[in-house]
């Protein structure tokens, strides 16, 4: 059973939506942002509101992969292993990533809930390959050495906060 | 913001603007295209900003009041296409084109260009030698035709002033008030427009068939889900120029009689999926969208769907479902999109480039359209240029042209003097082409000659260094993780497919495999239900006959001679060559090299993961790869 405050923001979010089938899609797309996950406990309550049932919700929410079931990191940082960036050796910046965060293709994010590194298909920023995003800022011409100096950056922005 | 009521208005609208345009003394773009904004182009606007302010004369930046008023003004501006060379700012009216601009040479442009009107050399575009001051006459530009690209990067695509002083919505105000929608059909049917996602099918035939459904609910749908890695020309159109896109869908929806629409965009294009909620807010302020369009008593409302990342959502079936809320898989078809699409209505679905390239029909007319490109392929079409050429970026060339004239004359040829090797086209739906297939035009029936499709634009060039087996196994690792899984071809197929590269490229592969891959091959392209698993095979069958020998090469010789597959390279130091810096151990993510001061460094063998790493990481040139 999840805190009575996720079923708040779930209530404020169903809010800006019709109930109909339709709304799911958007209605995650705001839960995983807020959350930056999907916490799948909610899945009933949505499905509920909107009028399908649990199990449609659940195939719809697990079909599509941006959303995550698993919690991510704060800095969520998706590498680009589109045709361009793959020619271009995208694959050293995610191995180089991977091992200074202790993460794999299997786990994919820090224990301490800082960092999430998975890839994506293509970030369309292909003149600029090989290229990575952190949330939503893309960040072009990677290699190994700036992955590295990337993640001091973002570990000295989080120690701000 | 008052709401345009009539054709008149939406005139006077333009002059208004346009002299407000004219009137500003010096006008200075700064591209903030996802590239350039990659690459710090929003520093370098919010630079040029700040000095633009601290001049005699105040400016204030809001959309509406940034025009005219003899003040300097500074806009972002959608792509400017030539990524490589980022961030871009021109300087008009004098059209000074300079490239690779950072916050602290802002001052110096302010100075220089922008106060005395002379040329800052140092940030000129310069090749071979040669420098150039206007866009226009740099080889990257001179050989395009920019039509669906023509806004871009001229115009602020978060201003829909701009767009309308562009000459945006003039043809949706004519269509309205002096066309029936058949003569729209007509029209569109005439310039033999073809789809620009990938398919080639003729546009106008879509609308003619929408039209014709006895259902009177239809729906109008932008396909913006641009999936194919290695491409990225409709979010440059949806980023840079958005309301011509829109404009295109209303004129179509008018078409075919739909009074409601939706645009499909990729969630991991979150400046296109800003700047089209910023327009259809804009557009519909205007009452360019909404009830009764320009007072013509045409309604039509846009909504926009964000995807979440399933590339078999760019076919139609499985757009549709995920736009209903479903998951998107494809469904056996007939019944068709256009008899029953979104909600099982008559359902229009264009890409984001043939709706952009609807404007223009309009106003210039089907005649204009069919003297550009070829008879069949009329037109131009835009393609993301990328890979190991020199000049990267997103360009628009009319159809007939050769892979040659792009790669060589617009691309600059290869970076570093590499040597030309193969171009891919299509995507993970195409194949690719070599150096004899060059000359060949690029249209949609040549390259289908020759065993590939345009799709929807992606051309990676690759040189050399590429594998062709290796790229053949990344394609079907791509096509086969975003398989949906509902039919077995292709579920089941790809995977074996992929099973059998992964074999030969960590050298296991059988002489038989190439044989297996050809059945399979063959099986899934005549048996899997829909575009996205009826293609998945051609990289793999394109490589094949292009390039049998790498294939053998792998399987035979265990050798790949790029140097690319993991498994068939050893990365090595030479000892007479290494001085014991450390750097190459330092770099090594899994610390796989071991060494002492004066004492040549070793690589372990077991460990490496062969990343390539201590090869860039070494100063002496001392690794090579055998």
């Amino acid at each position: 059973m999840l805190d009575e405050s996720f079923y708040k923001k779930a209530d404020e979010i169903l809010s800006h939506h019709s109930p109909q089938e339709s709304s799911l899609i958007p209605i995650i797309h705001e839960i995983q942002e807020a959350y930056n996950y999907v916490p799948v406990d909610l899945l009933p309550y949505v499905a509920k509101h909107i009028g399908i049932t649990e199990t449609k919700a659940y195939s719809v929410a697990s079909f599509y992969e941006r959303f995550s079931f698993e919690p991510k990191g704060k800095f969520i940082i998706r590498v680009c292993d589109g045709t361009a960036c793959h020619v271009r050796h995208s694959l050293p910046v995610l191995e180089r990533l991977r091992s200074e965060l202790g993460l794999s293709d299997k786990k994919h994010t820090t224990d301490d809930m800082l960092f999430t590194v998975e890839t994506v298909s293509c970030l369309g920023a292909c003149s600029l390959a090989p290229a990575l995003m952190v949330n939503e800022h893309v960040h072009p011409a990677m290699t190994p050495d700036k992955a590295t100096e990337l993640i001091k950056g973002l570990r000295e922005e989080a120690a701000k906060l | 913001m008052k709401k345009i009521t009539s054709h008149e208005e939406l005139k006077e609208l333009r002059k208004n603007v346009e002299a407000k345009i004219k009137s500003e003394p010096v006008r200075i773009l700064v591209c903030a295209g996802t590239g350039c904004q990659a690459s710090g182009s929003l520093k370098v606007w919010e630079k040029m900003c700040e000095l633009a302010k601290d001049t005699e004369v105040q400016v204030e930046f809001a959309p509406e009041i940034a025009h005219g008023d003899n003040h300097p003004a500074v806009h972002k501006c959608g792509c400017l296409g030539f990524c490589a060379q980022g961030p871009l700012v021109r300087v008009e009216p004098a059209g000074v084109l300079y490239t690779k601009v950072k916050p602290e040479d802002c001052e110096e442009i302010f100075e220089i260009t922008v106060k005395k009107n002379e040329i800052i050399h140092r940030l000129l575009y310069n090749m071979d030698g040669c420098e150039y001051i206007n866009q226009d006459k740099i080889p990257f530009y001179l050989d395009q035709t920019r039509i669906v690209l023509k806004n871009c990067g001229n115009i602020d695509p978060e201003s829909i002033d701009e767009a309308i002083a562009s000459g945006t919505y003039e043809a949706l105000a004519q269509a309205l008030f002096t066309m029936t929608p058949d003569k729209v059909i007509q029209t569109v049917l005439d310039s033999k427009l073809r789809g620009r996602g990938g398919g080639g099918f003729i546009a106008g035939k879509k609308w003619q068939q929408v039209a014709s459904q006895p259902e009177k609910i239809r729906y109008v749908v932008c396909n913006g889900d641009e999936g194919d890695p290695g491409a990225f020309m409709d979010c440059s159109v949806m980023e840079g120029d958005p309301h011509r896109m829109i404009e295109g869908m209303i004129i179509a929806a008018y078409a075919v009689g739909a009074q409601e629409g939706y645009i499909y965009v990729r969630a991991e294009y979150p400046l296109a999926v800003k700047r089209l909620n910023l327009a259809i807010q804009q557009a519909t302020e205007y009452g360019l969208l909404g009830e009764n369009i320009l007072g013509s008593g045409f309604n039509f409302k846009l909504n926009i769907n964000r995807g979440a990342g399933a590339f078999v959502c760019g076919e139609g079936s499985a757009l549709t479902a995920s736009i209903e809320g479903k998951r998107g898989m494809p469904r056996v078809k007939p019944p068709r999109t256009v008899e029953q699409g979104l909600f099982a209505k008559p359902t229009v679905l264009n890409n984001v480039e043939t709706y952009a390239n609807v404007p223009m029909i309009i106003l210039a007319g089907s005649q204009w359209f069919r003297s550009i490109g070829t008879e069949n392929s009329p037109g131009t079409k835009t393609f993301s240029l990328t890979g190991a050429v020199r000049n990267t970026g997103l360009i628009e060339v009319p159809f007939g042209i050769t892979p040659r004239e792009i790669i060589f004359k617009i691309g600059g040829g290869l970076r570093d003097g590499a040597k030309f090797k193969a171009v891919q086209i299509g995507g993970p739906s195409g194949g690719c082409l070599t150096e004899k297939q060059l000359d060949e035009p690029l249209d949609f029936d040549s390259v289908k000659k020759l065993g590939v499709i345009v799709g929807s634009g992606g051309l990676v060039v690759m040189d050399e260094s590429t594998c062709m087996v290796e790229v053949a196994r990344f394609f079907m690792e791509f096509t086969h993780r975003e398989s949906c899984g509902k039919c077995v071809p292709c579920r089941e197929g790809t995977l074996r497919m992929l099973e059998i590269l992964e074999r030969i490229v960590a050298g296991q592969g059988e002489m038989e495999d190439i044989e297996r891959l050809r059945t399979l091959a063959d099986l899934i392209i005549h048996t899997a239900l829909c575009g996205l698993g009826k293609s998945a095979p051609l990289p793999v069958v394109s490589t094949l006959n292009s390039f049998l020998d790498e294939y053998i090469e792998h399987i035979q010789d265990k050798k790949c001679r790029a140097h690319v597959c993991q498994k068939l390279k050893q990365y090595i130091i030479e000892p007479t060559k290494c001085k014991s810096c450390s750097k190459c151990a330092r770099g090594c993510p899994v610390q796989a090299i071991s060494g002492a001061p004066k004492v040549p460094y070793v690589i372990n063998q077991d460990k490496c993961i062969k990343c390539g790493a201590c090869i860039e990481a070494c100063p002496f040139k001392a690794i090579y790869v055998a």
